[in-house]
């Protein structure tokens, strides 16, 4: 499905990825995780099309497209989808009508018929269940006000209203209680079949106890170091960045 | 008007038309360009007026003379020459106008179509000579018979003159006088039409007053006024505008409206402006010079103005509240849209004179492209004006880097025993936020709606449902191509 080849990226000048390859095929589910800093994050970013990292090497291939070449809403269209680390706050739009307008955007794209409010309504219905969101939380400005928790869960409740073919999950953990990181995963998990890939950027072993990956890469300074299976994860979290990484350059 | 004046008047005409340089049958319908007393009364004359609007018109004029063209306004424009106006034009012939929607500008109808705009209602907007009588014209009456039922009086000013002049002479000029600014002092002299309204006491007008379904009638020209009166207890909504763009010849407008409400009233007044903006570089837009103003005369009174201005090359407008009963209260609502080169001072005067009165003020900035947007208001508490509040909230927004956003609000607290807030707040439609949208496989154009949309809500929940979605789609449709 995805095929990254020797990616290199900067921004402002400085180099931040140098020489990704990766290969991730339907069904996958891979977790990238490094020090803060290595650049995980700007590798989400790049995928989804962020406008401000240049391209200085390599290429990237999506279902036999050149990814590199496509706008960032065609990518969103085409099934990429990208839960934000920090997801944006859209005052005065509300949460249901945004998720409507995008899902619309996305079924016009593909040539479906848009649908309306009453269809809608009845399309969210079990996601609003799963994810455990309020009613009001809806009916609310896109993010705005929502707790850290709220807002993770909102990018995971339109991740399966959207029901993307790959999904870019980034630090989707972070700031998440122990609870709200168990509906979060549950979210996720319940979306994984074996026609959808699921990259997760985390810096922690612990969202993979819950979503348990087919793949771990450990990405350091812009590097993939080392690849392996969920035990590299536990290896990492045992004994830290810093010994992986002294491991793999001996 | 006695036979001699008559043959004054003429006879000043006639040299008029010499010094012009040409000759017009005074028979005809229209003046050439120029203002003196003469042409005053040739327009009071035409109208059948009695001589003491002459009069008034004749006062309004000698006050004009001495006034000066203001230019405290943040916007700039070439010089106008108020001799080269012509003051009164009878309805166009429909010779003069386009054949048909062929012969008009290809983008204009582009609009229309955005717009949704049926095409009966596209030809007369855009001046085809249209032959068969306007459906809505069997719809007006149904209106006016179920108004008259009320009591309710609501025709054209002319008509007022004649049918209710007890009612013109107590109220027109109270709230918006002669001498009050130079536009507002040209206006009255000059007046051709415009709307009357009154609401009987204890009387809720049965449906939203409009002038759109009037769109039939003779064009009202450059210098409109409007007079609106709800008596005690009365409740009237009146709707002004339309929000297809609408081609003007004159590009001076300078109308006059003024609202007046009694004991426990209430007037709503929305306008949707959609004047021709002039093209990207600034040329042949309207510069709509507009004095709007209501008087809560009466206790527990309460006057709204909702704004929606997204046309005009100049905007220059303040829609106020003289807060004189008790407890009275005004409300101001605006969404202001400055896109290509247009230019925006717009804002409200909210005096407040009686005890407990409270105002609102929600301002939103729109300013995309080449577009200066400009917040100016004032609040005025007076010494008498105990307990009085005042809430101020004015939003800037700007799409792109070459417009602009000013605000400029003034203050004058003359009692200690009042309360006033104000809040400011300009934002860029941020890269973050498009990202977002984006990502979510939403255009950039859809995007930008969706932000200008939830940026103006506050506002245009305060306009009746219809005209909301209108408003809506109206905004879409202005800043389309105002990105990038």
């Amino acid at each position: 499905m995805l095929k990254i080849e020797n990616l290199h990226v900067s921004i402002g000048g400085n180099q931040i990825l140098k020489g990704i390859d990766l290969e991730v095929k339907a069904g996958e589910t891979h977790a990238i995780m490094g020090p803060n800093g290595s650049g995980k994050s700007t590798l989400a970013q790049v995928l989804a099309g962020h406008e401000e990292y240049e391209i200085t090497d390599g290429k990237v291939e999506y279902l036999s497209k050149d990814l590199l070449e496509m706008e960032i809403e065609e990518r969103a269209c085409e099934g990429i989808f990208l839960a934000f680390q920090y997801p944006v706050e859209l005052p005065g739009v509300n949460n249901t009508y945004f998720l409507k307008s995008a899902l619309n955007a996305q079924r016009k794209y593909r040539g479906e018929k848009e649908i309306d409010a009453m269809e809608f309504i009845d399309l969210i219905g079990d996601k609003i269940k799963l994810l455990n969101l309020k009613d009001s939380l809806l009916k609310r400005p896109v993010n705005e006000g929502f707790s850290g928790g709220e807002k993770k869960r909102n990018e995971i409740f339109q991740m399966a209203v959207l029901e993307p073919k790959l999904a870019l999950l980034d630090e989707t953990d972070s700031g998440l209680d122990i609870d709200a990181l168990r509906v979060v995963a549950n979210g996720v998990n319940s979306m994984r079949n074996e026609e959808r890939a699921t990259i997760l950027v985390t810096h922690y072993q612990r969202l993979l106890n819950y979503i348990v990956p087919d793949f771990v890469h450990v990405l350091v300074d812009g590097k993939i170091i080392n690849s392996g299976d969920k035990n590299l994860a536990l290896e990492l979290e045992e004994k830290g960045y810093d010994r992986i990484v002294e491991e793999a350059k001996a | 008007m006695n036979p001699d004046s008559e043959t004054e008047m003429l006879k000043g005409f006639t040299e008029q038309e010499y010094k012009y340089g040409f000759v017009t049958n005074i028979e005809s319908d229209t003046l050439p360009p120029g203002l003196n007393e003469d042409v005053i009364k040739f327009i009071s004359n035409k109208k059948e007026e009695p001589k003491w609007l002459t009069d008034w018109r004749l006062k309004a004029y000698k006050i004009w003379l001495k006034m000066k063209e203001p230019h405290w306004a943040n916007i700039e424009y070439q010089p106008i020459d108020y001799q080269a106006i012509s003051y009164f034009s009878a309805p166009k012939n429909a010779a003069d106008g386009p054949k048909s929607l062929d012969e008009v500008d290809p983008e204009l109808i582009e609009t229309y179509n955005k717009l949704g705009i049926p095409l009966e209602e596209q030809e007369i907007l855009a001046g085809v000579a249209v032959d068969a009588v306007f459906d809505s014209m069997s719809v007006a009456t149904t209106f006016k018979d179920k108004l008259a039922e009320k009591g309710v009086i609501f025709c054209s000013f002319s008509e007022a003159v004649k049918e209710h002049p007890e009612l013109i002479k107590k109220y027109m000029g109270s709230v918006v006088p002669q001498s009050d600014n130079f536009y507002a002092a040209l206006n009255s002299a000059v007046f051709t039409d415009g709307s009357f309204c009154y609401i009987p006491p204890n009387t809720k007008c049965p449906m939203e007053l409009s002038t759109y379904f009037r769109i039939n009638e003779p064009n009202t020209g450059q210098f409109e006024r409007t007079l609106i009166v709800a008596d005690k207890g009365a409740y009237v909504s009146y709707l002004e505008g339309c929000t297809a763009p609408k081609r003007d010849e004159n590009q001076l407008h300078a109308a006059v409206v003024e609202l007046v409400a009694l004991d426990d009233a209430e007037i709503k007044y929305s306008t949707v402006q959609n004047w021709y903006p002039g093209d990207k570089d600034g040329k042949g837009g309207i510069y709509n010079f507009v004095t709007k103003r209501g008087a809560c005369r009466g206790k527990a009174s309460k006057i709204t103005w909702t704004q929606v201005e997204t046309g005009s090359a100049i905007t220059w407008k303040y829609p106020s509240c003289i807060l004189q009963g008790d407890d009275s209260k005004g409300e101001f609502y605006s969404v202001a849209l400055s896109a290509l080169k247009q230019q925006a001072d717009t804002g409200t005067k909210m005096i407040h004179l009686g005890k407990n009165t409270k105002s609102t003020i929600i301002s939103k900035g729109i300013s995309a492209a080449k577009g200066q947007n400009t917040y100016r208001g004032q609040v005025m508490i007076n010494k008498s004006a105990e307990g009085a509040r005042n809430y101020s909230q004015c939003d800037s927004l700007l799409i792109g880097d070459k417009c602009g956003a000013h605000t400029f609000p003034y203050l004058d607290v003359k009692n200690t025993k009042s309360h006033i807030e104000h809040e400011a707040s300009t934002s860029k439609i941020g890269e973050d936020q498009m990202f977002y949208c984006k990502q979510r496989g939403i255009s950039e154009e859809d995007a930008i709606n969706l932000i200008v949309n939830g940026f103006c809500k506050e506002v245009f929940r305060e306009l009746p449902m219809e005209f909301a979605v209108e408003a809506q789609r109206l905004l879409e449709v202005s800043l389309e191509g105002s990105v990038g």
